[in-house]
């Protein structure tokens, strides 16, 4: 039993070990900005000294003068925004109906081994390889691509969150058919709630797979956002154009991750979840 | 008083592809009411089978349960379960897992949820209602899986190995704690074990089971004269020894 007491006076000891701790955070962060500034610096560095051909490689100063310009056109936040907007769509839709399909599939043993062998075909498909197809069916729009990102994250969402539910312990399952609990039971009150971190954790892988679906459609679709500001600017030369959207695109990317795991944290929060393989 | 639960001429049988396993074979048993009823038998004796029978987890290939005059068909709550791990939902707190089963038979009301609330009082964990299990000991754990298994007021208790996850001691401690209230709720319950000393020492039957498939080989009634009898104490009354060394040979085990 752990009872927290928060009142408990903190030996020396206790005190140089916490200003220990504190100091390797404090190292690990500085390091961290450290290389990136210094990254950007030598990259500088580097092309002023004519070491790296800029027209190549372009250069921060440039980048910084690049989204300036997207700044003051006002195209800057609408072609984050489009693709922002495409994978947080993709990724939520891949994410519900990949759930929805695996809880049909653990309901349905027959169906789930019927299918087996055409969601093997399905995971193994390079989904990207649908995107002509639905270029051709949906139109080269919006739509698409949120269908190539939906595409590239449900087979995975199906099988990962089917996997889950089939972990469950059979014991935890008896448990509750020992009180005369039905099959939508035995689901809502063991089955979904102990899968919910297999379900979290599919959210992280998903909504890498979506960025990757939004840009690879973007890449075929080509008339608004950043894989399309990618492809533009390498077709016509312009590394700046590229390389400013590559950093613009990881910074979002990061943004949408870290929000992800703030849901996690804020779902499992009171130390639920915290497995009870302790005991 | 009458026999809560009897067993009559109850087999079972698992079919796999290539073989078809006889579990249990043909066995006759009736458990009184209030009585404490231990089974022991070697692993893989289907001590577990049959208790999944009397609870109607499975349907016996022949013979049937028959629980206070009417016949076992599936699982019905008159039957509480104790698995060998508490099984506490790590992601409802102590109150919440306690009502499970009131939850899931519909009976969650004002009025059980308060005899649940009673019963946490009773046994000590009035304080941890709103602690998820993970804040609780071992002992705790298994205190309040007993309770959500109460909570439903089931007619007979089964402790499928309930004790075997825990550690020595605790075990010794967890075995005194939860006789102590099914003694005190006045339950009828089965205890299937491995243990010898564990079955002798709670129990006023001992029932010993043969190997694969398991039948009855023989029954002992313990009477152990000492006063004050709880699982403890019974391991130092002197005909504690006597009947151990009788189920060891019973039980015939060859390494």
């Amino acid at each position: 039993m752990f009872m927290f007491d928060k009142k408990r006076t903190i030996s020396k000891e206790h005190m140089e070990f916490l200003m220990k701790v504190r100091q390797r955070k404090i190292l690990i962060l500085s390091a961290r900005i450290l290389i990136l500034l210094a990254f950007f610096l030598l990259w500088e560095v580097m092309a002023e000294l004519k070491l790296i051909d800029s027209f190549i490689t372009s250069r921060p100063s440039r980048i910084a003068r690049t989204i300036g310009n997207l700044y003051s056109e006002g195209t800057l936040f609408y072609h984050t925004g489009v693709t922002c907007f495409e994978t947080v769509v993709g990724f939520l839709l891949g994410t519900i109906v990949g759930t929805v399909a695996a809880i049909i599939l653990w309901w349905s043993n027959l169906l789930a081994k019927v299918l087996e062998p055409y969601l093997v075909v399905l995971s193994s498909l390079p989904k990207i390889a649908l995107g002509p197809i639905f270029i051709v069916w949906i139109g080269a729009g919006t739509a698409s691509i949120i269908m190539i990102a939906l595409t590239v994250s449900v087979v995975v969402t199906i099988l990962e969150v089917l996997n889950g539910f089939l972990a469950v312990d059979q014991d935890k399952i008896k448990l509750v058919k020992t009180f005369g609990a039905n099959r939508l039971q035995v689901f809502t009150k063991v089955v979904m709630p102990s899968t919910i971190p297999v379900i979290i954790n599919s959210l992280k892988v998903n909504i890498g797979l979506s960025w990757v679906g939004v840009i690879v459609g973007e890449f075929l679709v080509s008339k608004a956002g950043l894989g399309y500001l990618i492809v533009y600017g390498g077709q016509v030369f312009q590394l700046d154009l590229v390389m400013t959207t590559v950093l613009i695109l990881s910074a979002a990317a990061a943004l949408m991750y870290q929000g992800v795991v703030y849901l996690e944290k804020l779902l499992m929060k009171n130390g639920r979840y915290t497995s009870d393989k302790i005991e | 008083m009458g026999a809560v639960v009897k067993v009559h001429n109850l087999s079972m049988k698992y079919h796999s592809i290539n073989s078809e396993i006889a579990a249990v074979e043909n066995i006759n048993l009736s458990v009184e009411e209030g009585e404490f009823v231990s089974i022991v038998g070697p692993s893989g004796c289907g001590k577990s089978t049959l208790l999944s029978l009397i609870a109607g987890l499975l349907l016996p290939s022949e013979g049937q349960v028959i629980i206070e005059g009417k016949q076992v068909i599936g699982s019905s709550h008159q039957v509480g379960y104790m698995l060998q791990r508490d099984h506490l939902f790590e992601w409802r707190t102590i109150l919440e897992n306690v009502v499970l089963g009131l939850e899931i038979t519909h009976t969650l009301n004002p009025e059980t949820k308060g005899s649940v609330t009673r019963l946490l009082d009773t046994y000590g964990l009035a304080d941890f209602k709103d602690k998820y299990p993970n804040q609780l000991s071992g002992g705790m754990r298994q205190r309040a899986a007993l309770i959500r298994t109460l909570a439903t007021d089931p007619k007979i208790l089964l402790l499928d190995e309930a004790f075997s996850s825990l550690d020595y001691q605790t075990r010794l401690a967890v075995a005194e704690d939860i006789y102590m209230i099914i003694k005190r709720e006045n339950k009828t319950a089965v205890l299937v074990t491995h243990d010898i000393a564990e079955s002798i020492s709670m129990a006023d039957r001992v029932v010993v089971l043969t190997r694969r498939p398991g039948s009855i080989k023989s029954v002992y009634n313990i009477e152990l004269s000492c006063d004050n009898r709880t699982p403890m104490n019974s391991r130092e009354a002197p005909e504690f020894r006597h009947y151990f060394n009788q189920i060891w040979k019973d039980l015939d085990v060859h390494v």
